[in-house]
């Protein structure tokens, strides 16, 4: 009876429809789950642009873990991270660094601006040497604010930025 | 909350009492009394270099400064390691001065090894012109000045003969502007 | 015969056509500011094989132009832009420049003003030295030493935040004495809290100190003699582990520390492993210090100075240090009489401490540059400025 049903005429109509079928079953749920897979184990670069690195490090510390969101500091190849937080001020020198840090991390790839020097230039705005935001040459995703933020407020960013790659769709 | 308040204490360089006792004791409620041991210091330059060349400018508790000319610099600084003991530099500044168009390079020397000079700070200054600065360097003197020197080259524009490196240290590579610490560079909106 | 004269007249001619250079052996690195080994700084070192034979740094990457910013605000509105070079060391940075400022402007500071702000330096001695150490072991490997002294710092934080409200930058002293007083209840905290540091400094001891692989990765490593170090002009912690016993608290007491009897810490192995310990050492002394403070506090009293709005004082100039977690901290102030200061300059220990590196990395190995760049207590951004 199979062999009735499938003949040259409407083998391609039935592929294509049996494609449609199966896209739109597992669309959500595996977008879900590489979804799930991405927010719990984004792991950012080791690159300390200023003082707000001291409330980052102590946001790994044993009493504000942050390990347990799954950020560890990746300390190898920055090929294998996905988040790139901008820890406080960033001067004219340092800006090309941190543009090729960024270009050089593969998709998907997240940024946190964090401190109010990285936000708008912050208490360092009319220096010679300082840039008046990051967002002028990344694309940046959660701004926390703070000067510096402690390391709750970092967390409840972290969280922030999981709930935005949760709506996020899955190219 | 007591009614009386404690009474508050007078200037810190009155505390001395665990340094070597040879050092005098030091007053500071009348200026006109200068300290002795600092005093000898720079009657010792004054007596070896005579005034022209060295110029007192302040004697205080723990802090002296005089004033040399910019071709002179390199033998009153050997004497002051040779002879008088500092031996590495705390700092080298400079100020710019455009009423008197003149930059201050001013070099604060201590000492380390010698225990009644180690509260001590020389300020050993020099003045050179704005536009045509430049000054024999001094790190085969005290080595310890080198990186200060190179900073103040790239801040103040003073170049420093001698010196093997007067290049840019703490400022970006692309930096195309006068040296930011000169009174004429203003910083944006201000 | 012949066809062997010709066979090692072929190998001679191949052999000189692939003759190394000087140049070519040498391999250029760049341990630049994204590394997980170098914090905000870069330098850049040439390698022979496992050797290092030039090194060359490059600072620069947090410059902030502090120093021009100052003139642009008056003696009071620099208190917390100063403070965010060594952002968790900001007490020390902040009272080198206040008692530089009182100088200038002839304010007296009330006794127990004077009192508290000691005790805020040695705290913050603690809390910066610990951080100095959790590093230190990440640097090598060892994560517990990074957990242990990031969560006890914790503790000192937590005392610290009760006394000025802020975590790190506490904006707490002010030319004239400190913001506020102690709460209550505060002096019995601070005495727990020491009696439980000092048994958690022989925990540290045991397991990081007496550690067979740490002491075979800096013993020996990074020699530093004591002539050198004076000719260098190194200061702090890396002047004290080469022998010379200077403390910028003993030799030119500022404050009330002359009131405070304690023992300058060093060593005369000139090593790496000396350079690690002697902030050890200090942070020991400094509990004692503490107690000592609590004790010879006055009950009660003003804790600052009045002040008029915008103080100012004649014309002049004035140079003031104070010995922080990475040595000797100096301020030149240049008062033309306005409330603005007219230059300030700046001379942190950081910046002294890094000519010992091109010096000490120049023939070591490779593998010995994470303890030998860290054990010279270089905070980059305050080099920076």
């Amino acid at each position: 009876m199979l062999k009735d049903l499938v003949n040259p005429t409407n083998f391609n109509l039935l592929v294509g429809k049996l494609g449609d079928v199966l896209t739109k079953a597992l669309d959500q749920p595996l977008g879900y789950a590489i979804n799930w897979g991405r927010i719990w184990s984004l792991w950012p670069v080791h690159l300390e642009t200023a003082c707000c690195s001291v409330e980052f490090g102590a946001a790994s510390g044993p009493r504000y873990d942050v390990e347990r969101f799954g950020i560890i500091e990746a300390f190898g190849s920055l090929r294998q991270c996905d988040l790139v937080v901008v820890q406080g001020t960033v001067t004219r020198k340092m800006a090309p660094r941190l543009r090729m840090v960024y270009d050089q991390m593969p998709d998907p790839k997240y940024v946190i601006a964090m401190g109010a020097c990285a936000i708008t230039g912050g208490l360092y705005i009319d220096s010679y040497n300082v840039l008046p935001g990051v967002d002028g040459i990344i694309p940046v995703d959660v701004y926390v604010p703070g000067c510096p933020p402690r390391p709750e407020t970092l967390i409840q960013g972290c969280m922030l930025l999981q709930e935005k790659i949760k709506r996020s769709k899955i190219r | 909350m007591s009614s009386d308040q404690s009474k508050p204490q007078t200037a810190p360089e009155q505390k001395k009492s665990n340094i070597d006792s040879t050092q005098s004791s030091i007053s500071k409620k009348t200026e006109s009394i200068t300290p002795e041991f600092e005093g000898s210091l720079t009657n010792q330059l004054v007596t070896r270099f005579g005034d022209k060349i060295v110029k007192v400018i302040y004697v205080r508790p723990g802090r002296t400064k005089i004033l040399v000319p910019p071709n002179e610099i390199v033998q009153v600084a050997s004497f002051i390691r040779d002879s008088l003991g500092f031996d590495h530099a705390e700092s080298v500044s400079g100020t710019d001065y455009p009423n008197d168009n003149q930059i201050e390079v001013i070099y604060h020397l201590s000492s380390y090894s010698d225990e009644k000079l180690s509260s001590q700070i020389l300020a050993l200054s020099t003045r050179v012109d704005r536009n045509q600065s430049t000054i024999p360097t001094l790190i085969d003197i005290f080595k310890s000045a080198e990186y200060h020197e190179r900073e103040t080259f790239e801040m103040l524009g003073v170049y420093f003969e001698g010196h093997p490196r007067n290049e840019r240290f703490l400022l970006p590579e692309d930096w195309a502007d006068i040296p930011p610490l000169r009174k004429e560079f203003r910083i944006k909106g201000r | 015969m012949e066809n062997e004269q010709k066979f090692e007249e072929t190998i001679k001619m191949g052999l000189d056509i692939v003759k190394e250079t000087e140049e070519d052996r040498l391999m250029t690195l760049s341990v630049g500011p994204q590394h997980p080994g170098s914090g905000h700084f870069r330098f850049t070192i040439k390698v022979d094989g496992d050797y290092i034979v030039f090194c060359d740094p490059d600072p620069g990457y947090v410059h902030r132009g502090e120093e021009k910013m100052c003139e642009y605000r008056n003696f009071i509105q620099n208190i917390p832009h100063l403070e965010r070079p060594v952002i968790h060391d900001s007490t020390n940075i902040t009272y080198s420049y206040s008692l530089a400022v009182e100088e200038l402007t002839n304010i007296q500071v009330p006794l127990r003003g004077q009192y508290i702000r000691a005790l805020a330096s040695e705290l913050n001695r603690q809390v910066y030295t610990l951080y100095w150490l959790g590093i230190y072991g990440i640097f090598l490997g060892h994560s517990t030493m990074f957990m242990w002294p990031v969560g006890d710092r914790e503790l000192f934080i937590d005392l610290l935040e009760a006394l000025t409200g802020a975590r790190v930058t506490h904006a707490f002293n002010i030319p004239g004495g400190v913001r506020n007083d102690m709460p209550e209840g505060f002096k019995d905290r601070c005495l727990r809290q020491v009696a439980y540091f000092e048994k958690r400094l022989a925990e540290y001891e045991d397991i990081f100190y007496n550690n067979p692989l740490f002491r075979q990765r800096t013993e020996g490593v990074g020699i530093l003699k004591k002539e050198d170090a004076i000719k260098l002009g190194v200061t702090g912690s890396v002047l004290r582990a080469s022998g010379v016993p200077f403390d910028v608290r003993k030799a030119e007491p500022y404050d009330v520390y002359s009131e405070i009897d304690f023992k300058i810490q060093y060593m005369k192995s000139c090593d790496s492993f000396a350079r690690s310990t002697v902030p050890f050492l200090d942070m020991k002394e400094s509990c004692h210090i503490i107690r000592e403070l609590l004790d010879k506090m006055p009950q009660s009293g003003e804790v600052r100075a009045k002040l008029q709005p915008n103080p100012k004082g004649p014309a002049g100039e004035s140079y003031k240090r104070v010995e922080s977690g990475r040595g000797s901290l100096g301020y030149y102030i240049v008062s033309d009489g306005t409330p603005k200061p007219y230059r300030v300059k700046i001379s942190v220990g950081s910046f002294r401490n890094m000519l010992a590196l091109p010096f000490l990395l120049t023939g070591s190995k490779l593998a010995d540059m994470p303890s030998i760049y860290w054990s010279l207590n270089y905070w980059p951004v305050e080099a920076d400025r």
